[in-house]
């Protein structure tokens, strides 16, 4: 049981992994990064989860409460933010790409140097 | 060929793929069993927030206060990505831009009920969204969290159907940035405002208040404020850009 949640984060990694190595579209190759990206979040919040604690926000809690580790949290907040930004600047790319070579698909891409 | 390509590929990830999450399930076995984590930093930080703060979201006052300056570098980032997107967005030669009467005429208009309820949506929206920035240091939210609803109060009238909202709101780009920039530039004010204060960089200058009253923590008020109109206007402007490179490219 220990290890359950764990395993759920290295299983979206795979997944995320096995989707941007099949890809054929670079949108769908992003949204498959940010399924690996999910990853970080599981594996962040379980390893600060405490058993039968309360969220570590003392409103409506008495101040000796239990709390699971508010570090873990502020960090994932961080890596939704970074997150958010890493897949705006790949669509930026992505649409100029389009436009350029007129295909999202990468293997379809490789001819670019031939220009 | 390209079956024949796309096997090797596949082989090849497959050697990696069970190398990086075979050695992932390996390494978390070593991993404090779940629910049994203890960190004294995390413990210090949750029990001392409240008594030397006064805010009751200790994710919050980590966010802003004790880590603050960390928080200022993620601020920079999402300023750095959206100026990087606007760079990459910007108006090629060659490329035409449509009236927007065209647009006005080719636009398949959605339904009439849902451009109602896009509309009618964006007021409760913007009160969440509001409410969400301005109690973030007392109950769950905060500047970024807050932001991302108060943009979606603007961009669920636009997914309704009401496409020219996004034209006026990119006609009036100098304002997302102008509120990017404040917002940005807010949060580094206050780690200046704490150096100047105290000396401390990122040091809470602002009387604490009233526990769990609105203007408790200090200056984690204001910097709840900066951050989300930061985040409202950050993905305003990246969302107004997507949508004018549709209309760039939309084939004549």
């Amino acid at each position: 049981m220990s290890v359950y949640p764990y395993l759920v984060a290295a299983w979206l990694l795979g997944c995320g992994l096995y989707g941007i190595v099949t890809s054929r579209n670079y949108i769908h190759l992003t949204i498959c990064l940010t399924v690996v990206q999910a990853s970080t979040y599981v594996l962040l919040l379980s390893v600060g989860y405490v058993n039968g604690a309360q969220a570590p926000i003392y409103a409506g809690i008495s101040e000796r409460s239990v709390v699971v580790d508010p570090i873990v949290q502020a960090l994932t907040l961080t890596d939704v933010v970074v997150e958010a930004t890493v897949v705006a600047l790949l669509l930026a790319l992505i649409l100029q790409a389009n436009k350029r070579y007129g295909t999202t698909d990468p293997d379809r891409m490789t001819r670019m140097h031939d220009e | 060929m390209r079956g024949g390509h796309s096997r090797a590929r596949l082989a090849t990830a497959a050697v990696g793929l069970v190398l990086v999450v075979g050695g992932f399930a390996w390494a978390v076995t070593d991993l404090p069993a779940f629910g049994h984590y203890h960190h004294r930093y995390g413990a210090y930080l949750a029990q001392h927030s409240l008594p030397q703060r006064g805010a009751t979201n200790s994710i919050n006052v980590i966010t802003f206060d004790y880590r603050g300056f960390d928080t200022l570098g993620e601020e920079f980032i999402l300023f750095v990505a959206v100026v990087g997107v606007v760079v990459l967005l910007r108006r090629l030669r060659g490329e035409e831009d449509e009236s927007d009467e065209d647009i006005n005429e080719s636009q398949p208009l959605a339904s009439e009920s849902l451009r109602w309820l896009g509309v009618a949506s964006a007021a409760p929206l913007a009160v969440i969204g509001a409410y969400v920035v301005t109690h973030g240091q007392l109950t769950p939210g905060g500047g970024f969290q807050g932001g991302v609803i108060l943009m979606a109060a603007v961009t669920i009238v636009f997914v309704g159907g009401e496409f020219m909202i996004m034209l006026r709101l990119r006609a009036r780009a100098q304002f997302l940035e102008m509120g990017e920039a404040l917002g940005a530039a807010g949060l580094a004010v206050l780690g200046f405002g704490g150096l100047i204060a105290s000396g401390v960089f990122f040091e809470n200058f602002i009387p604490h208040g009233h526990r769990g009253s609105l203007f408790s923590g200090g200056f984690l008020t204001i910097a709840n404020l900066a951050v989300g109109i930061e985040v409202a206007g950050a993905i305003l402007m990246v969302l107004a850009e997507l949508l004018d490179q549709r209309l760039l490219t939309r084939p004549a």
